[in-house]
C-alpha cells in the first residue's frame, strides 16, 4: 500500500524556517493558498536518501497553538490534522534557531507533546557560534525525547543528516507510531521553565562577544537617523528600478523587435501575420520589457526580507502608521503592495486587529504596485525630459518617486478618514519580533525572484495575452472604408467613444479611453493596449517601427500625459485585486467600497492634475 | 516601576503584568513571546520623534518592539 509520504516544517517566525525549506526543495516548490483561506501553502519536494520522494509542507510561523493570528490558526489545524483538504504530516520537523533557544523550544515542546513522529532542526547553529555559543545537540536530544540534527540551511549543512533522520521519523510513523499518546500537557509557565532549563543544559559555553546586529541596530533604529535611513533606501530602490533596468529592457525591447522584423519577413502577410506582429508582440511584448524592473523592485524588498531589516522598517514606521490609526504592522503588506497589492492584500492576514486589517487592505490598493510601472515609466520616458537634477538623481527618477509618494499620501490620508468613519475602533496594538541580521544568501534570492517573475511572466502569457488578442480583434474589424481611419471605424473605437464622453473633461483622449476598459483586467494592459492601438492606427508600414514611447510623445500634451498619471495613482484597475478583496473580506461591501472611492480620487485627482497642467501654460 | 520607565540598558524582572489593561490578543502575543511575569528584560531601543514610541525591549535573546501603552502594564523590579 502507498502512503502520502508528507512531513510539515514547524517553528517560530525566524527561526529561518524557509531558507531550510529552500534549501530542501531547491527549485522542486509549489506555491498555492490552502483552500477557503488565502494563506500560502508552500510544498515541495524533498528526495530522502533512499531516493524516494516525500512532500514537504512550510508552515507559516507560530509562537504557539494558542492561536493569535489566521496564520497561526492554519499551523494549529495542519498539524492536529483539523485542516480539510490536507492530510495530517506524518513527520513533523521543528525549526529552532540554536541562538534563541530559552524562547523557541517553548513552543517546540508543545509540538513534541502531541506524540507524534518528530524531528528537530537546530538551525542557525553558525550564527550561534558567531555569538559565542557552543552547543550540545546530544543533550538537547535527550532533554526532548526526539533526534536534534545542528543545519545551518543557507550553508546546506546537515540537510542528508535531517533528511536521514526524516526517513527514519517516516517509518515509525508508518508502522503505527502515528497512534502514540500525546504526552502529558504541561502549561505555558511550565513549558518556559523547562525551556529555561534545557537551553541552559544545551549550551556549553557562551563568550560574551560582541554582536553585530546590536551595533547595527545602534544606527538603523537610531530616535532621529533611523527614519531618514529608511527612506533613503527607499530612494535609492526607487531610482534603481528606473536606471539599472534600462539596459536589461532595451535589450528585451530589441529582441521583441527582432523577432517581429523576422516574422515580418518570413510569413506572407495576411490577418495571422498581422495578428503576431500588432497583436502578439506589440501587445505582449511592450509588457515583457518591463520584467527587469520588476525583478529589481523584489529583489529589493526580498532583500529587505530576508536580512531582518523589514521588521525594523516596521518599528521605525509605527509611530508615522499610529497617527493614521494603523500599526507598524500594516507597513509590511503596503510596502509588499508596491511589488503586488495581492500578496500585499494576504499579508495583512498578520494583523490580528479586524479595523486595523480592514483599513490596511481598503488602502493598499493605493500603493504603488509593479503593475503600474509599465504604464508609469512608459509615460514618464516619453514625457519627462532625461535631465539630471542633482548629483545621482535624475529627473525621470524624481517624477517616479513622487508618483509613489503621491500614492502613499493618498493611502495615509484615506487611512486616517476610514479609521475615523466606516472603520471606527480603538487603536490598535503594535508587538512584533526584531529578527537578529542576516546576510541574505544568493540562492534563497534567486528562488523568490523566479517565482515573483514566473507570476509576473505568466500574466503577461494569460491575462494580458487575451487582452491583447482580443482589443487586436475589436481595433481591426470590421475594416475601414477608404478614407476613414480604422479606429474610428472599428468596435473598439465605437466603445471608446463612449467612454471618451466620460473622461473628456479630464483630459484624456480617445486612446488612453480605449486603454482603460482592457487595463481593468490588470494595469500593465493599458500599455499593451496603446502599443496595440498604435500599431492599428499606424497605416504606414514604415510608421509601424516607431516605438510606443516616441507615439506617446509625438501624440499627447503635456497636461494630458501627467493627467494619465494622476489616474493610474488611484484608480482601481485590477480585477485580481478586486477579488482577493472580495475573498478577505468575506463580501462584496467592501470591494465595492473600494472601487468606489478609487474611482472617485482618480478621477477627480487626474481632472485637477489636467486643469492645473493647462492653466500653468505646460 | 513600570517597564517605559526603565533605563536605557538597565536589566530587570518582569513582577506583574496588568493583563486586564491590554487587548486579549495583546496579551496572548506578548505572553507567546515571553514577556510574561519573570521575564528578564531591557529596553534596548526608544522609540523614534522624541516620542519614546515604540520601545524595543530585550527579552531573553529575542528583541520583541512594542508600544509605551504595553509597557506601562509591566510593573518591573530592576535586576
Amino acid at each position: 500500500m502507498t502512503r502520502q509520504r508528507t512531513a510539515a516544517l514547524v517553528g517560530n517566525p525566524n527561526a529561518g524556517k524557509s531558507a531550510l525549506f529552500n534549501a530542501l526543495t531547491g527549485a522542486r516548490q509549489k506555491i498555492a493558498n490552502y483552500p477557503g483561506v488565502t494563506v500560502e501553502r508552500k510544498a515541495g519536494r524533498l528526495i530522502l536518501p533512499s531516493g524516494e520522494p516525500l512532500e514537504l509542507i512550510d508552515l507559516p510561523g507560530s509562537y504557539s497553538f494558542d492561536a493569535a493570528s489566521p496564520d497561526e490558526e492554519v499551523t494549529r489545524k495542519v498539524v492536529h490534522g483539523e485542516f480539510p483538504g490536507e492530510v495530517l504530516p506524518e513527520v513533523l520537523v521543528i525549526v529552532l534557531d540554536a541562538a534563541n533557544l530559552e524562547q523557541h523550544l517553548v513552543f517546540a515542546q508543545e509540538v513534541i507533546a502531541l506524540g507524534r513522529p518528530t524531528v528537530v532542526a537546530l538551525n542557525m547553529i553558525d550564527l550561534a557560534e558567531r555569538d559565542g555559543l557552543t552547543l550540545d545537540p546530544a543533550a538537547l536530544s535527550q532533554a526532548l525525547g526526539v533526534p536534534v540534527i545542528p543545519t545551518v540551511a543557507v550553508r546546506r549543512k546537515g540537510l542528508a543528516e535531517l533528511a536521514e533522520a526524516i526517513a527514519r521519523a517516516e517509518v515509525t510513523a508508518g508502522e503505527g507510531g502515528a497512534d502514540a499518546q500525546p504526552r502529558q500537557h504541561m502549561t505555558l509557565p511550565e513549558r518556559r521553565l523547562a525551556a529555561r532549563h534545557m537551553a541552559k543544559a544545551a549550551v556549553l559555553s557562551e563568550s560574551a562577544r560582541h554582536r553585530l546586529h546590536t551595533g547595527l541596530d545602534k544606527v538603523l533604529l537610531h530616535p532621529w537617523l533611523g527614519v531618514p535611513i529608511l527612506f533613503v533606501l527607499l530612494f535609492v530602490m526607487f531610482q534603481a528600478v528606473f536606471a539599472w533596468a534600462t539596459p536589461f529592457a532595451d535589450g528585451l525591447e530589441a529582441g521583441v523587435g527582432a523577432i517581429s522584423e523576422w516574422v515580418v519577413a518570413t510569413f506572407p502577410g495576411g490577418f495571422l501575420r498581422d495578428l503576431v506582429t500588432e497583436g502578439v508582440l506589440a501587445g505582449v511584448g511592450s509588457v515583457v520589457v518591463f520584467l527587469p524592473q520588476i525583478v529589481i523592485l523584489f529583489a529589493f524588498i526580498l532583500v529587505m526580507e530576508a536580512s531582518g531589516y523589514m521588521a525594523r522598517a516596521a518599528y521605525i514606521m509605527d509611530r508615522l502608521m499610529a497617527r493614521v490609526g494603523l500599526s507598524g504592522k500594516s507597513f509590511i503588506p503596503l510596502l509588499s503592495s508596491f511589488a503586488c497589492a495581492i500578496p500585499g492584500i494576504m499579508a495583512t492576514r498578520s494583523i490580528a486587529d479586524p479595523k486595523d486589517r480592514l483599513t490596511t487592505i481598503l488602502v493598499a490598493p493605493l500603493m504603488t504596485c509593479s503593475a503600474r510601472l509599465p504604464v508609469y515609466a512608459l509615460i514618464i520616458a516619453a514625457v519627462i525630459p532625461n535631465t539630471t537634477v542633482g548629483p545621482g538623481v535624475g529627473l525621470q527618477g524624481l517624477v517616479l518617486f513622487a508618483l509613489y509618494v503621491a500614492g502613499i499620501f493618498g493611502a495615509m490620508v484615506v487611512a486616517l478618514v476610514l479609521r475615523r468613519t466606516v472603520a471606527q475602533g480603538s487603536a490598535s496594538g503594535f508587538i512584533m519580533e526584531l529578527p537578529r541580521y542576516q546576510m541574505p544568501r544568493l540562492r534563497d534570492l534567486g528562488i523568490g525572484l523566479w517565482q515573483r517573475a514566473w507570476v509576473f511572466l505568466r500574466r503577461a502569457g494569460t491575462i494580458i495575452f487575451m487582452a491583447t488578442i482580443v482589443l487586436w480583434v475589436l481595433l481591426t474589424f470590421p475594416k475601414a472604408e477608404p478614407g476613414e481611419s480604422q479606429i474610428d471605424a472599428s468596435i473598439a473605437g465605437r466603445l471608446a467613444t463612449g467612454v471618451h464622453a466620460v473622461v473628456e473633461p479630464i483630459g484624456f483622449n480617445r486612446e488612453m479611453a480605449l486603454a482603460l476598459v482592457p487595463a481593468m483586467a490588470a494595469r500593465e494592459v493599458a500599455v499593451s493596449s496603446l502599443a496595440t492601438t498604435y500599431a492599428v492606427a499606424s497605416d504606414d508600414e514604415e510608421e509601424t517601427a516607431m516605438a510606443l514611447e516616441e507615439e506617446v510623445a509625438a501624440r499627447w500634451s503635456l497636461p494630458t500625459a501627467l493627467a494619465f498619471l494622476a489616474w493610474f495613482v488611484f484608480a482601481p484597475q485590477c480585477l485580481s485585486t478586486i477579488a482577493v478583496a472580495r475573498r478577505e473580506t468575506n463580501g462584496w461591501k467592501w470591494p465595492m467600497f473600494m472601487v468606489g472611492y478609487l474611482f472617485a480620487l482618480a478621477y477627480v485627482f487626474a481632472g485637477a492634475t489636467y486643469w492645473i497642467a493647462v492653466a500653468a501654460g505646460l | 516601576m513600570t517597564l517605559d520607565q526603565l533605563d536605557h540598558g538597565q536589566r530587570a524582572t518582569v513582577v506583574s503584568v496588568d493583563w486586564a489593561s491590554l487587548a486579549p490578543e495583546d496579551g496572548k502575543r506578548l505572553r507567546a513571546m515571553g514577556l510574561d511575569e519573570g521575564a528578564s528584560v531591557a529596553v534596548a531601543h526608544r522609540g523614534m520623534f522624541g516620542g519614546a514610541d515604540p520601545l524595543a525591549v530585550t527579552v531573553g535573546r529575542m528583541t520583541v518592539a512594542l508600544r509605551r501603552a504595553h509597557a506601562a502594564a509591566m510593573e518591573v523590579e530592576r535586576a
